[in-house]
């Protein structure tokens, strides 16, 4: 359990990161993922609960855990004037791991920029920067806090490969953030956070399974009550398709698919990039959560 | 050992690069000695305002790189989350500590190698000078110092810290007995003043530099007080973050 105050930000929560997985942590703002991390990390100690992370007491034994533990905060870390290649250089012989600096910053795609003052980057080259130093310590460990926050296109895809590389070496990857389509394309395991509590824990497909949906686009005019009364199922829309039409979606698996085509077909409506399968982790998440913050 | 000597060279390359830790730290100590030693307009009540000014300066010195410098450099790493990424390295607190100590030490080496030579080209001719009880005295009034400039790092804001830590060192630069003779002050100010740590360092610097002994005196007392204290009272309110 983490306190602060009356408030109690994390209780009751029990999971387990495999070594070699992406472990995504979602969950609305407040709702206890960086509480739950900084345990983990032996930054902050909980009021009560068992801990182990690579079989130490992050709290008793963070010196010994924090020789094989890489850390990236969600912002900062880092002195405006620093430049990056002290930054890096100091973080490698803090590990004292044998990375050279030179090759890290090659890898996150720094080097070009390894003479610049961190207040000059970018907020993707300072993420990269930050993943950069967690990777100093080689860990076995790693735990990455909104890792492509503010990132590009390209830079989230070198994190991305960054990641996955880690997690194929054997790292146990703890993923904190509100990027769902990053969880949704990075992770093996995820835990989705609530008022201090895990309210959903699995693989991606166990937490869609028995959540099957069709989704669609058609006319924006499109009567959704005289469908979803023929269907038998409630169909909503759930924004803009583009050239003036709209996009909907309607809870049921692929058997829905031929009367749900020849309502639109006898009613003139048309239909475009229709798919049935399962629901996508944002709308599992909205469903669990109720929260569209993310 | 290899960790503490990353975190070292790092801590003395940042403040030797700080343009403008280098301006409180060596630039306006240098300027005040040599301004106030060629210009005689301070009440100092010396044949020569150097053998004043030399003590006080090495005084002011001290304070400047061990709690101002030390204070606002600290600050800031708390603000921008530099201390928090730190801590969840094999380095820990201890070592980072120790790194910081340290390189006060080797910055407050760097001041006196000018200094010194400065109030010697000045004229300053101190009087069969106790080196060993200066140097006691220097190591005593950094830990003061420095237990004071980490108590408002630990706590305040990075801006609103470094405005407290410029100000107190403005107070206690004119209080401290450093540039200006305690004897000059109104006497409620002169009793206060007495009792700040700097007044107290600039006292037993200017007794064993000027008269060659370790005056067992209250200046003595009041500024291990401070050194016991202050830094107490840092380790109370210091938070990481």
């Amino acid at each position: 359990m983490v306190r602060y105050g009356d408030l109690v930000a994390v209780g009751g929560v029990s999971f387990t990161a495999a070594a070699g997985e992406v472990t995504a942590v979602l969950g609305p703002n407040g709702a206890g993922k960086t509480s739950t991390i900084e345990v983990c990390e032996g930054y902050r100690t909980a009021l009560s609960g068992r801990v182990s992370v690579l079989g130490l007491d992050p709290a008793r034994q963070q010196a010994t855990l924090s020789e094989r533990m890489g850390v990236m905060l969600q912002e900062g870390g880092v002195s405006p004037s620093a430049r990056v290649a002290d930054v890096v250089r100091q973080y490698c012989e803090l590990y004292g791991k044998g990375v050279v600096p030179g090759e890290l910053l090659a890898t996150v795609g720094l080097t070009e920029r390894a003479k610049s003052a961190y207040r000059r980057l970018s907020g993707g080259e300072k993420q990269r920067l930050s993943l950069a130093l967690a990777l100093a310590a080689r860990p076995d460990v790693v735990f990455l806090d909104e890792p492509t926050s503010g990132v590009d296109v390209g830079g989230r895809q070198t994190i991305r490969g960054i990641i996955r590389d880690l997690a194929a070496n054997g790292c146990a990857v703890v993923l904190a953030t509100h990027e769902l389509d990053e969880a949704e394309k990075l992770a093996d395991h995820v835990l989705i956070f609530d008022r201090g509590r895990i309210i959903a824990d699995g693989t991606l497909d166990e937490l869609r399974r028995g959540h099957d949906e069709i989704r669609f686009r058609s006319s924006a005019a499109l009567d959704v009550a005289a469908l979803g009364q023929a269907l038998g199922q409630p169909v909503r829309s759930v924004g803009d398709g583009g050239a003036g039409g709209g996009e909907f979606v309607v809870d049921g698996d692929a058997t829905l698919v031929a009367p749900l085509t020849a309502w639109l077909a006898a009613h003139g409506e048309p239909v475009a990039d229709l798919r049935a399968g399962q629901q996508r982790l944002e709308d599992v998440f909205l469903r669990l959560t109720g929260d569209g913050g993310g | 050992m290899s960790t503490l000597r990353a975190q070292l060279r790092h801590e003395v390359s940042t403040t030797l690069r700080n343009s403008e830790q280098l301006l409180l730290t060596l630039i306006i100590p240098v300027m005040l000695l040599v301004f106030f030693s060629l210009v005689d307009v301070l009440p100092t009540d010396t044949k020569d305002p150097v053998d004043f000014l030399a003590p006080g300066i090495l005084g002011l010195a001290v304070m400047s790189s061990a709690m101002v410098s030390l204070g606002i450099g600290t600050g800031f790493e708390r603000t921008y989350k530099v201390l928090k990424r730190l801590g969840t390295t094999p380095l820990g607190r201890t070592r980072l500590i120790v790194a910081k100590i340290v390189s006060v030490i080797v910055v407050e080496l760097v001041q006196f190698a000018v200094l010194v030579p400065v109030a010697y080209a000045l004229g300053w001719r101190p009087s069969a000078p106790n080196w060993f009880g200066a140097v006691a005295g220097v190591v005593v009034g950094t830990v003061a110092f420095a237990g004071i400039g980490l108590s408002l790092a630990g706590r305040l804001r990075g801006e609103i810290n470094l405005a407290a830590q410029n100000g107190l060192y403005l107070i206690l630069l004119l209080l401290g007995g450093m540039v200006i003779p305690f004897a000059k002050l109104p006497g409620a100010i002169s009793a206060v003043a007495k009792a700040l740590p700097s007044g107290a360092l600039a006292d037993v610097l200017r007794e064993t530099l000027a008269h060659g002994g370790v005056r067992p005196g209250t200046s003595w007392l009041i500024l291990t007080g401070w050194a016991i204290a202050a830094p107490i009272a840092a380790s109370r309110l210091f938070r990481w973050e």
